[in-house]
């Protein structure tokens, strides 16, 4: 049976990772390469491994072995065929066994590369790459097995397990109940693996930094060695944090992206501190400084990442009072807390060897000024992990409440949650000062620049960013001081960045007397990353006017609304015109309504805010009808309606300004990342080059 | 090297104050229903998190002024009692069939959310008003029932 076969496939693997786990750490006490070069198969064959394990579940999916608990849970017969693919990953089981398939793809392909200059590191790459493998297998195995059937006797009872229970047969419902609709979206369908992409992917850097840690070669190589992973992965985390915002934007009708959940807080936790350690390794690259530094954020970010990988699959967080609810809580922060120890151990024993050989000399230095950024990372991270456990301290505190009287109603152990305020306040000025980091940073020179030479680069940017807020402070109506600075900071950085490509540009230009525009394509093409980073930075500046936009300028109303009656919310208003309700041939009932959209009294097109019930579910869901331009998005949700008797329906609009600049960032963003992690030409090794010179010259 | 450390600190005291007048600002007591309404008066106004399970006879919704009103009844918290009560789901159950559980009434002014209805977990973020009625800002509804594992039954054969 596949559900044996498939099993079995996960269960060889899991032998397999502890093989090459063992092999890898023999060969390289006794100096023995072979046993190193078998690790290293094994590592290799749990890929084909695992694509049967992951093979077989969409097989099962796909042919509707509803005899499968986990087919059962996450498909039904009327889903269409991507659907049940994509399955693979709509629940805790599923998803596990696909993290572990990436994780496997990703580590081989890592093992698969030149060896040769980095012998030393291989068997610990292996070893790292392979517990984390291994741990994940016996989650799977033991806890979270995607291959339960169900079985039944003469009484009736349905039992779930792996293998045939004594005189029980196996029990096949006639239908599955199906993936929640909410999540049948495409944000929806990409969201998870991007999420999980990065997830995995930091892995890499992880193994190659403890590679470095245990053998001592601790110099930048295996920096060098995992930058574009790192990038790759950090792409691939915002991706899915991008796409998680969207879709919370398009089908959960609150008209926001972001909630501050405390699922949501985790998964960007491990960005909290990829997106510090990207900056700070350039320091250890240029300067040899930031050594430890960059070791514990790489540590921490894999264990976080290890975190999020938890609490965003398991639903632990959204229950109000649960943390060790399901029984792979323990394992996961048992493992969690071991590799740190493990980590942080051999971190300790070659602190020695890690020290700086550069020294920070001024404040507005280049390398100050990266510090002082990480350091703002570090604290939104401080502030994400306290308010996701400070639920757990109040309770526990209340031990201090029993102990002193005296405090007793401060920590009385009644357990007290932050809700989306606390990260708004306690992060806004944060961000803020990010962006203002961000600002400066590209104009401070590396060691030391004085208040003078980092005031003339800022003269033209400033003075241009002034002008452009008066523009704006003048022809609209904001006149709060946050939502002002927050437009100042934006069309500061923004000069700035574009002030530096400019100024390099025409330097360059003028040196090699070339047009322009060809100087700029060969700037950014010769300094790939500079420049690939500056366009990630003009990414963040425009996704940040969008969260300014909707965050601080967000307004709404609602009403009731007859045939023909109006309803007006600023410039914008509606006139709700029809209503039809008809069942489709999914398995639906839509409710969708006209509305005529006005925009200062003008016509400017029709919206269709309707709500899907899904029968099979029992679950109805709310799809917002969007005018969306650069301007703003005027969101429609269709609320409730009578049927038949009166023809009344209500709505609530939303006006979201800018929102927009929030989606185009991001493809700035990813465009930017591809230019910085694309190979630069000059990186081949130089032999080949000269063969390839020489046979030039030949010719 | 001072100046660093200065600077240092300043960055962490600035930190700290964030994350400490924040923290105040954005408190949230989290009660069951026995427990807000064991606190009498005292709750009152108090910023609270509270959960309960929805009663599906008491749910009614005017559309005209967007007022969702209904009833939860008290649910343990946490978790060893809910595993005792045999899960979420059957807790629920329990918790909306058994007529001796304290309720309490709440009121909402929003869009009628799509996951309502009887037995779906309400977590609610507001205050406790005199009246004795709970007038919640944010309402998040769990329905156990359709997500989690639960073998099916033969009926559905």
């Amino acid at each position: 049976m596949l559900a044996n076969f498939g099993y079995g496939a996960l269960v060889i693997s899991l032998a397999v990772s502890l093989y090459g786990i063992g092999a890898a750490i023999y060969g390289e006490r006794n100096k023995q390469p072979r046993w190193v070069d078998s690790a290293r198969n094994a590592m290799l064959l749990t890929f084909p491994l695992l694509t049967l394990a992951a093979a077989s579940i969409i097989i099962l999916l796909v042919t509707n072995r509803f005899e499968l608990d986990y087919v059962y849970s996450v498909t039904s017969r009327s889903m269409p065929t991507y659907l049940r693919v994509t399955a693979l990953w709509g629940g805790q089981p599923g998803s596990l066994v696909f993290w572990s398939w990436l994780l496997s793809l990703f580590t081989s392909a890592v093992t698969l590369r030149d060896w040769r200059r980095d012998r030393e590191f291989l068997p610990w790459v292996i070893v790292v790459a392979l517990v984390t493998l291994a741990f994940f297998l016996v989650l799977i195995i033991a806890f979270e097995n995607p291959f339960l059937r169900y079985w039944t006797g003469s009484s009736g009872a349905v039992v779930t397990a792996m293998f045939q229970p004594r005189g029980l047969e196996l029990f096949t419902p006639a239908d599955g109940r199906g993936l929640n609709p909410l999540l049948r979206h495409p944000g929806m369908i990409i969201h998870p693996p991007l999420l999980y992409l990065g997830f995995v992917s930091l892995t890499i850097p992880f193994a190659f930094a403890i590679a470095a840690l245990i053998t001592g070669r601790t110099d930048d190589r295996w920096i060098r060695l995992t930058r574009r992973w790192t990038l790759w992965a950090w792409l691939f985390l915002s991706l899915g944090l991008i796409l998680g915002g969207r879709w919370a934007y398009d089908v959960l009708g609150w008209g926001g992206y972001w909630g501050w959940d405390p699922v949501e807080v985790a998964a960007l936790m491990p960005w909290l501190t990829a997106t510090p350690f990207l900056h700070s390794v350039m320091i250890q690259e240029k300067r040899n400084m930031f050594k430890h530094w960059n070791m514990l954020l790489i540590i921490i970010t894999y264990d976080l990442m290890i975190l999020g990988t938890f609490l965003t699959r398991s639903g632990v967080l959204s229950s109000v009072h649960a943390f060790a609810q399901s029984a792979i809580g323990p394992m996961f922060f048992g493992y969690i807390v071991i590799t740190l120890a493990v980590s942080l151990a051999l971190l300790s024993r070659r602190w020695d060897e890690l020290k700086s050989e550069g020294e920070l000399t001024s404040w507005l230095s280049r390398e100050a000024l990266f510090l002082i950024n990480n350091l703002v990372f570090i604290a939104i991270l401080v502030v994400c992990l306290w308010g996701v456990f400070f639920p757990i301290l109040t309770e526990a505190l209340g031990i201090v409440g029993q102990a002193f009287p005296s405090v007793a109603h401060i920590f009385n152990g009644q357990k007290v949650t932050v809700g989306p305020l606390f990260y708004e306040r306690a992060t806004g000025p944060l961000w803020a000062a990010l962006l203002l980091l961000m600002g400066i940073a590209p104009l401070s020179a590396w060691r030391a620049s004085t208040g003078r030479t980092l005031g003339r680069g800022m003269v033209a940017p400033t003075i241009a960013s002034v002008v452009a807020l008066i523009a704006v402070a003048a022809f609209s109506e904001v006149r709060q001081w946050a939502a002002l600075l927050a437009i100042w900071l934006c069309f500061f950085v923004v000069f700035v960045t574009l002030y530096e490509f400019i100024r390099a540009a025409a330097a360059r230009a003028a040196a090699h007397s070339l047009n322009f525009i060809v100087a700029l394509w060969q700037l950014a093409g010769r300094n790939r990353r500079r420049y690939g980073g500056y366009i990630i930075h003009l990414g963040v500046v425009l996704m940040a006017v969008g969260i300014i936009g909707i965050e601080m300028f967000q307004t709404e109303t609602q009403a009731s609304l007859k045939l023909g009656e109006t309803l007006a919310l600023g410039r914008y208003s509606i006139r709700y015109d029809s209503l039809a309700e008809f069942d489709t041939n999914d398995n639906r009932n839509v409710a969708r309504a006209v509305v005529t959209v006005f925009k200062d009294g003008r016509e400017v097109g029709e919206l269709y805010p309707r709500r899907d019930y899904f029968y099979e579910s029992d679950q109805p869901m709310t799809i917002p009808g969007v005018r969306a331009s650069l301007e703003d998005d005027f969101y429609v949700l269709l609320v409730d309606w009578q049927p038949i008797s009166t023809q009344n329906a209500t709505f609530k609009v939303y006006h979201n300004p800018l929102v927009n600049w929030l989606w185009l960032g991001s493809l700035v963003f990813i465009a930017g990342t591809f230019v910085a992690a694309w190979p630069e030409k000059d990186a081949q090794p130089q032999p080949e080059r000269s063969r390839a010179a020489r046979a030039a010259a030949r010719a | 090297m001072n100046k660093f450390v200065v600077g240092g600190l300043l960055i962490l005291a600035a930190v700290v104050y964030l994350i400490a007048s924040s923290t105040i600002a954005g408190a949230q007591y989290f009660f069951t229903v026995d427990e807000l309404l064991g606190r009498g008066d005292e709750a009152v106004g108090t910023p609270a998190r509270i959960s309960g399970a929805v009663i599906g006879e008491t749910i009614q919704y005017d559309p005209d002024t967007l007022t969702l009103t209904f009833e939860v009844a008290h649910m343990p918290a946490d978790n060893e009692l809910l595993n005792d009560e045999g899960g979420l789901a059957l807790a629920l159950h329990q918790a909306v069939t058994d007529p001796g559980r304290a309720r309490l009434k709440v009121v909402y002014v929003g869009p009628l959310p799509d996951l309502l209805q009887n037995e779906a977990q309400a977590i609610m973020t507001g205050r406790l008003d005199a009246d004795g009625v709970f007038y919640a800002d944010e309402l998040l509804l769990k329905c156990p029932t359709r997500y989690e594992e639960a073998a099916p039954d033969q009926a559905g054969q």
